[in-house]
């Protein structure tokens, strides 16, 4: 199947308009006789259920906690981008755009991300009318941050908890329409397969995750928006049960998995701490406006350090590398996330890491608590405080702004921040890849959609912070509400799907055999042994950098272990009843898959952009010498990746990108 | 560090259940006592045994799943954290641990320690929102100024959970405390007030109905609550409702 991103003609600016004008609309008496399915009830399902149901669909929700509430967009800490423009700094939608194409490194589709940038406004408007209570100012009016690598202050907030409060906001709109019974909320239920009936999606198989039965579902359309796939490395900042089942089993059953080696690697998270880690807790990006990131300059002293016989406050200025300073000193310390975390996997391997694993390097707030309380003494005035007394002004401040986040770093770390360095080393943190789209963010089996983390549309090889909120949102409230309906249009005459036909046989007897194979094989090793595994071939051979040896070897250490985990895994309990030895088994069996179609898309880009970076494309001399290296000539385009039963026999579809808005050039943070 | 864990076991719902001691050895202070459950689970998996099943999925302190009652205290001896949050150096080599779900009559359980919390869902669903529609012409966002006060309250009294520690806590089973820091945020602010009346009577209706018990000013839900929701809420809830009333 051609590739046809269905982009509409005409001017930047106008084609959603236009689109929008044009489309076929279903009315309101229809709309009460058509089905729509959404797997997935963070900030893309969430909202898209509510809005759905608002306009009169009936919407089957389904989700694998036990509230819509408890996805993992709750625990998004820093904020939410809108081009609302009301700090007057010359923000507006094109800049949002051109910050989010180039943030991308050149790799996303130019007209959904200025329709993001488009609608980016209204989802502020929206929140705030549900009662989202974002910071605001002493005149009562919204507050911004200003976020990693842009030059306005966009970024809304509520606290160090936006993805909770936004959440909470999608969950209320949804619990209205519960209460209405537009929406059948389906807790604790994971979908385990898609049903396609001549072609077009129609249904789900799902597992009720409390007395185990397996269920069929109908519905005109369905839509995923099951979150990103992080989780294939075993430790990252994704919630325990993140996973990519969901996008998975559509791949193979027809959906084009895009850019699947787009992975963002977030520079600032709690260091690992041993080998019974189960997941990694995110600093937010905000801290990097005021803690500097530094390691020893010597390795006499890393070694004094990690043996205990020195601390980090008795290294003085000299004997301190600073290295993103050194580096990149026009951007410092606020370099973008994957410049930032490549810069400390360089000096760890070279042996300056700071714990006991080598895997952790410092930010460092006392030059930002000494400048804080120099200015709080003069605005107090106080004449010739003494360094106590700034110290103690200059922490109130750092209080003020993060104190949540030092708390969290205390509880787990067990240091107090405002004494010492804080510990940080990068970690995997979101996916860009995902499930291929066209604008309609319909992907290639007809009727059914992917939103929010688990598409692949807006971010190209690189996220900036603050977008990933915003593109879920736009995508529930404001985009595909209108792009479904334009699909639905044909179905009001279609009837109830029924779900005793053949189609729903065979999906169903697919998902019991696979299920009943991992309670029968009685193997030797846990679902856990296989994960750890995958993920540490996936940290080492397709992590932060990667090379052509690597990822070939990446594939068939993968492949391996896939014969390994269908020969020996082990699952204890039975299928009728809650199981989550079972569930975790289905998702590492489809993690495994995927990190194989992952370390083969990372092989075919033998380029470096965004977040991925290829040791073999990196710039070999002058001011730029080690820094990556994009090839727009050859690489300007998404990687498609169709199924052909194993993945490393995936077919690669190129859609071309092509850029009349924005000039390409080499991102540069020196 | 070595330890006894006595954990409560149940088939489903509709077993009997009862205490079980476990025995895990070599736990690194430095450990969640979620990852020292794996540290459990993967010692009874390998030796063909049903592992314990409990709620969690962040693991950071923000989703509500985690739910486990410690030593007589839901989410554990710390303060102002959940159980995900719980660190192993809170506990002594030789400790015995007792692991018990959150119990209350509203709260079933489903398996070992996994509770049923449905209740909080329904009570939200009576009325815990504000009726605005979507569409791209709600007004613009900053033509309401909001005090900074009212604001930052509410807020405070957003970030509950919807864990239900304040309900295993509480002698009575009362969900006020969860309740009232619904009611809250939206009585704080101007969006909230057009329904405020209709939405404290049917949600305080439905928490009734779930057989929440009554709020008898013990507040040991305050102190238990990971998020230090306060009990000026449900003051606060007192007074909506007693303006709706009249
Ligand atoms: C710690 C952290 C901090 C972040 N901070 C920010 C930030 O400050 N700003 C920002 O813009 N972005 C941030 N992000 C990224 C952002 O939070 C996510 O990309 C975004 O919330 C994803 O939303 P989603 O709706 O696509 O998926 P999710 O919120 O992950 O929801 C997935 C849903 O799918 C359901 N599901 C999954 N699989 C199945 C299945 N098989 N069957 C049934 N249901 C299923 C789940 O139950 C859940 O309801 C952060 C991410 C993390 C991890
Ligand atoms: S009020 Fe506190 S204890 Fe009760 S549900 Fe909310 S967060 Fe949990
Ligand atoms: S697992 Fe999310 S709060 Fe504990």
């Amino acid at each position: 199947m051609a590739l046809d991103s269905k982009v509409p003609k005409g001017a930047l600016k106008d084609k959603w308009t236009d689109y929008k004008n044009k489309i076929n609309l279903v009315n309101p008496a229809n709309k009460r006789h058509i089905d729509v399915i959404v797997v997935g009830t963070g900030l893309a399902g969430g909202s898209a259920s509510a809005t759905l149901a608002e306009l009169g669909y009936n919407v089957k929700a389904f989700a694998y906690q036990d509230s819509p509430r408890r996805a993992h967009s709750i625990a998004a800490q820093g904020g939410i981008n809108a081009a609302k423009n009301y700090q007057g700094d010359g923000d507006s939608t094109y800049r949002l755009f051109y910050d989010t194409v180039k943030g991308g490194d050149y790799r996303s589709r130019e007209a959904n991300v200025y329709r993001l940038a488009e609608v980016s406004t209204n989802i502020i408007d929206q929140c705030v009318a549900q009662g989202v209570p974002f910071a605001r100012d002493y005149g009562g009016l919204l507050d911004n941050r200003s976020f990693g690598g842009v030059l306005v202050s966009r970024t809304f907030y509520a606290k160090g908890q936006t993805g909770q409060q936004l959440l909470l906001g999608a969950y209320s709109a949804m619990n209205r329409q519960i209460a209405r019974g537009k929406i059948e909320m389906f807790n604790r239920h994971e979908m385990l397969d898609v049903v396609v009936v001549d072609g077009k999606a129609r249904g789900i198989i799902a597992r009720n995750l409390v007395t185990g039965e397996i269920e069929r579902h109908s519905a005109h359309a369905v839509v995923i928006a099951s979150g990103g796939y992080g989780n294939v490395y075993f430790l990252s900042t994704n919630a325990m049960g993140s996973n990519v089942t969901a996008a998975w089993k559509i791949h193979k059953k027809g959906a084009y998995f895009a850019n699947p080696c787009y992975t963002q690697i977030h520079p600032t998270c709690i260091p690992r701490s041993g080998d019974y880690q189960s997941k990694l807790t995110l600093m937010s990006e905000s801290l990097r406006n005021d803690g500097r990131i530094w390691v020893p300059k010597h390795l006499d002293d890393v070694k004094a350090i990690r043996e205990g016989k020195k601390k980090p406050t008795d290294l003085s200025e000299d004997e301190r590398d600073y290295y993103l300073e050194r580096r990149y000193p026009a951007f410092g310390n606020l370099v973008p996330r994957d410049v930032a975390s490549r810069a400390a996997k360089e000096r760890c391997d070279a042996g300056f890491g700071v714990n006991a694993t080598g895997e952790a390097v410092y930010l460092d707030f006392a030059a930002a608590i000494i400048r804080y309380g120099t200015e709080q003494a003069k605005i107090k005035n106080i004449n010739n405080p003494s360094e106590a007394k700034i110290k103690e002004l200059g922490k109130d401040i750092v209080k003020a702004k993060y104190g949540n986040l030092f708390q969290m770093y205390e509880k787990i770390v067990d240091e107090n921040p405002y004494e010492t360095p804080m510990m940080i080393y990068p970690a995997v943190h979101y996916t860009m890849g995902g499930v291929w789209v066209d604008y309609n963010l319909m992907t290639s089996i007809p009727g059914c959609y992917a939103i929010g983390e688990a598409n692949f549309s807006d971010h190209g090889a690189n996220r900036l912070g603050a977008s990933a909120l915003m593109q879920g949102l736009a995508d529930g409230y404001f985009v595909l509400p209108y792009t479904i309906g334009d699909y639905l249009a044909d179905d009001i005459r279609t009837g109830k799907i029924p779900t005793d036909t053949p189609e729903f046989d065979a999906a169903e007897k697919e998902v019991k055999e696979r299920i009943e194979f991992l309670i029968n094989n009685n193997g030797t090793h846990s679902v856990d042994y296989y994960h750890k595994k995958l993920g540490k071939i996936m940290w080492d051979k397709c992590g932060m950098s990667r090379n052509e040896k690597g990822l070939k070897e990446a594939m068939v250490e993968i492949k391996a272990l896939r014969e390994d985990f269908w020969k020996n895994v082990s699952v204890p309990g039975g299928l009728n009843e809650m199981n989550p030895e079972l569930e975790k088994a289905g998702r590492v069996a489809d993690f495994i898959e995927l990190g194989e179609l992952f370390a083969k898309d990372a092989l075919t880009r033998e380029e470096s952009c965004g977040g991925h970076f290829r040791e073999e494309s990196a710039e070999t001399d002058g001011p730029q010498k080690g820094e990556a290296k994009r090839n727009d000539k050859d690489f300007a385009f998404v990687s498609a990746w169709e199924y052909k039963g194993e993945p490393a026999d995936a077919v690669l579809h190129k859609e071309e990108l092509e850029f009349n808005d924005i000039e390409l050039k080499q991102r540069s943070y020196k | 560090m070595n330890l006894t864990l006595k954990i409560w076991r149940q088939k489903d719902s509709s077993s009997k259940g009862q205490m079980v001691d476990y025995k895990v050895t070599e736990i690194s202070e430095h450990m969640s006592f979620l990852e020292m459950m794996d540290v459990l689970n993967e010692q009874l998996v390998n030796s063909g045994e049903e592992p314990v099943a409990f709620d969690h999925d962040c693991r950071e302190g923000i989703c509500g799943m985690c739910s486990m009652y410690i030593n007589g205290e839901a989410h554990g001896p710390d303060r102002g954290v959940t159980t995900c949050q719980l660190h192993m150096r809170m506990f002594k080599d030789g400790d015995t641990i007792t692991i018990e779900p959150f119990r209350a009559a509203a709260f079933p359980v489903i398996k070992d320690l996994v509770v049923d919390r449905m209740a909080f869902e329904r009570i939200q669903q009576a009325g815990g929102y504000i009726s605005v529609n979507t569409s791209g012409n709600t007004q613009d966002a900053n033509s309401i100024p909001i005090s900074k006060h009212a604001a930052d309250e509410a807020m405070d009294a957003a970030t509950c959970i919807g864990c239900g520690a304040c309900v295993a806590t509480c002698k009575n089973s009362s969900a006020m405390l969860f309740v009232g820091a619904k009611v809250s945020q939206y009585a704080l602010l101007p969006q909230g007030q057009v329904e405020a009346a209709d939405r404290v009577k049917n949600m305080v209706a439905q928490m009734d109905l779930e057989g929440f018990g009554n709020c008898t000013n013990t507040g040991a839900c305050e102190v238990e609550c990971p998020k230090g929701i306060s009990l000026d809420n449900i003051a606060r809830m007192n007074r909506e409702l007693m303006k709706a009333n009249i």
